[in-house]
């Protein structure tokens, strides 16, 4: 069982650890990494089956793609926390020679990704494709795939949100983190989308909904959901709260792609506590 | 080494239909070799495999965005994809999912077009796709392969299972002369020479390669040395065949069933006027869109045809 107040610990490090790589290039999207700490943190240190030594294949083990890749501040740091490259290397964040793009790739062989992402509404079809291997392979572990709310406007994904139940991909949980924002504002009024959930039930998807930020309920749905072999794929709507963790930034979309200042980002770091040590870094 | 001698007709047979027996051949060679498919089976040729690995055949259904990316998944986990579709489909329509998922992200993935080229015939310019070779060429790693003859594509698609990385394999529908020697090897990104000659250099891909084969025989009768040589690998281009024989003629055509921007004369352009500066004519479609109609009737209309070449070989010559 897992140590529920441990995570929230590493979560509370990686959410420090999102503000500090966005400060220093002052660039990068906070707003959904904030949001999504805590279920990178039940992934990396408690539900997933994974090696940090970092394998393409991920034969026998599960495996994580990130489809809305503009969060890539909250991945690499829990890739680092958890091992994949030094911890270090996180002050390197969308600089030049860096193999922490701004958006996630796999050009400059950063270990833990194992496909390029920023444009959207791909990342569902490619861990399909993972999952279908592993079908094919009898290896019977689980396939995650997180994308953003407005992500599923891409049309992509609804081809995808097919081939998933026609192919009886019950390894493949993915996981929309609803925000209810997205960059020109609320997705309501970007583009309606209406109930998520239940578009995919009516297309043969297991409908799960789980609070993203309630570390507690994310640890017991996604164990529940990942030994799930229904014959249907899952699909799990996670509430979030954008910019969780920091009281200027959450729940707007204001800070969805924008840096905070000095001021701002000290009083951001003021409200997240240091349990793991901040990776080093010149000025703050 | 080939001549025009040994360059005859020996079958009529679809390049696609080449794919078709490739793929089997390439499956029983590589238990990792999987088929995708965007509701195109009958049209790629593909019953043989398809009834012999069932299990290893993907129905993607019409949505060949979905497709590339499941392709580059199951390639994340060590299968060899070969996603399959009609080339308008398979790359401008999906050039974005080609470009993050496949090539940015260096997946062994096979993009095998049927269909490419005004030769699709009857159902006109949606289908015609005469600009695929231009877009995937600008791809970074992407190689990009235009087999002339059904002999030809089934060594193609078995050389492609071999190699580890992402390509392009362009295709037709008709049914095409079958000239290229049945055990002639085929070695991704290495010119096949057909004629040592030394008046003029033709360079050819896909269908109108025997086009260029045709003319080089008529040019020959009337006392023109033709340096004929096959470019079925686009990308990477073997810049080394191209300049010796440019050096060697000093005079140029290409060949090509493809707009004459960005494909094959763009590629040879490319390298002639860094390293050898030559005359060159262009065998192309001339910016434009294609139409319905039958395949010899397109070709002639469009400027694909076998006098065509000759006519661009003797302006080519007259420019030296």
């Amino acid at each position: 069982m897992a140590d529920i107040q441990e995570l929230q610990r590493i979560a509370s490090q990686v959410r420090r650890d999102i503000i500090r790589q966005v400060f220093l290039c002052q660039s990068g999207h906070p707003g959904g990494s904030l949001g999504n700490a805590d279920l990178f943190v039940a992934l990396y240190f408690d539900i997933m089956k994974h090696d940090p030594s970092f394998n393409m294949e991920g034969k026998g083990e599960d495996v994580f793609f990130l489809s809305n890749g503009h969060i890539s501040p909250v991945w690499y740091s829990t890739l680092a926390r958890a091992g994949y490259f030094p911890v270090e290397e996180l002050n390197t964040f969308r600089a030049i020679d860096s193999r922490l793009q701004g958006h996630p790739t796999t050009h400059e062989g950063l270990p833990g990704v194992r496909i390029a992402s920023g444009s959207l509404g791909q990342g569902m079809s490619v861990a399909c494709g993972m999952a279908l291997a592993k079908k094919m392979d009898g290896d019977d572990r689980t396939v995650f795939v997180l994308t953003g709310d407005g992500e599923q406007q891409e049309g992509q994904n609804w081809e995808a949100a097919l081939f998933a139940p026609h192919h009886k991909l019950d390894n493949l949980v993915v996981i929309i983190d609803d925000n209810g924002q997205q960059i020109d504002g609320p997705t309501s009024e970007v583009m309606y989308m209406g109930d998520l959930g239940k578009k995919y039930a009516s297309f043969g998807w297991e409908i799960v909904d789980m609070d993203g930020n309630n570390m507690a309920e994310v640890v017991e749905t996604l164990r529940k959901v990942q030994g799930q072999r229904n014959g249907k794929p899952t699909c799990i709507i996670m509430k979030t709260a954008m910019g969780k963790g920091v009281d200027y930034m959450e729940g707007t979309h204001k800070w969805h792609g924008k840096a905070p200042d000095e001021e701002l980002a000290l009083k951001a770091l003021a409200q997240l506590e240091e349990t793991l040590g901040d990776f080093p870094a010149e000025g703050i | 080494m080939l001549s025009l001698d040994q360059l005859q007709q020996t079958d009529k047979k679809a390049t696609r239909d080449g794919f078709g027996a490739g793929l089997k051949a390439a499956g029983d060679q590589h238990d990792n070799v999987v088929m995708l498919t965007a509701d195109l089976r009958g049209s790629m040729k593909s019953e043989d495999f398809i009834n012999t690995y069932p299990d290893r055949f993907i129905q993607c259904g019409i949505a060949e965005a979905n497709m590339m990316g499941v392709s580059a998944g199951l390639a994340t986990a060590g299968k060899i994809p070969m996603a399959t579709t009609f080339a308008n489909f398979a790359t401008g329509r999906v050039y974005d999912q080609i470009r993050q998922s496949i090539a940015y992200s260096h997946k062994n993935v096979k993009i095998c077009a049927s269909h490419a080229g005004i030769t699709l015939g009857e159902d006109g310019a949606t289908h015609q796709i005469l600009e695929d070779i231009g877009m995937m060429r600008m791809l970074p790693g992407m190689t990009v392969i235009n087999p002339c003859d059904y002999n030809q594509t089934k060594a193609a698609v078995q050389a492609i299972a071999e190699h580890h990385g992402p390509v392009y394999l362009r295709f037709g529908r008709p049914g095409w002369p079958v000239f290229i020697p049945e055990d002639q090897e085929f070695v991704i990104g290495k010119a096949l020479h057909l004629n040592q000659g030394s008046d003029v250099s033709i360079f050819a891909t896909g269908h109108l390669v025997w086009k260029a084969v045709e003319a080089a025989r008529e040019l020959e009768k009337e006392g023109i040395s033709v340096d004929l040589i096959n470019i079925h690998t686009i990308k990477p281009l073997d810049e080394e065949a191209v300049i010796a024989s440019a050096k060697k003629t000093g005079a140029v055509v290409t060949c090509e069933e493809h707009n004459k921007y960005g494909g094959l004369g763009s590629a040879i352009a490319e390298v002639l006027s860094k390293a050898v500066p030559t005359p060159q004519e262009y065998v192309a479609t001339n910016d434009t869109f294609g139409e319905s109609g039958k395949v010899s009737d397109l070709l002639e209309k469009y400027g694909l045809g076998t006098k065509d070449v000759i006519a661009a070989a003797k302006r080519a010559l007259a420019r030296k």
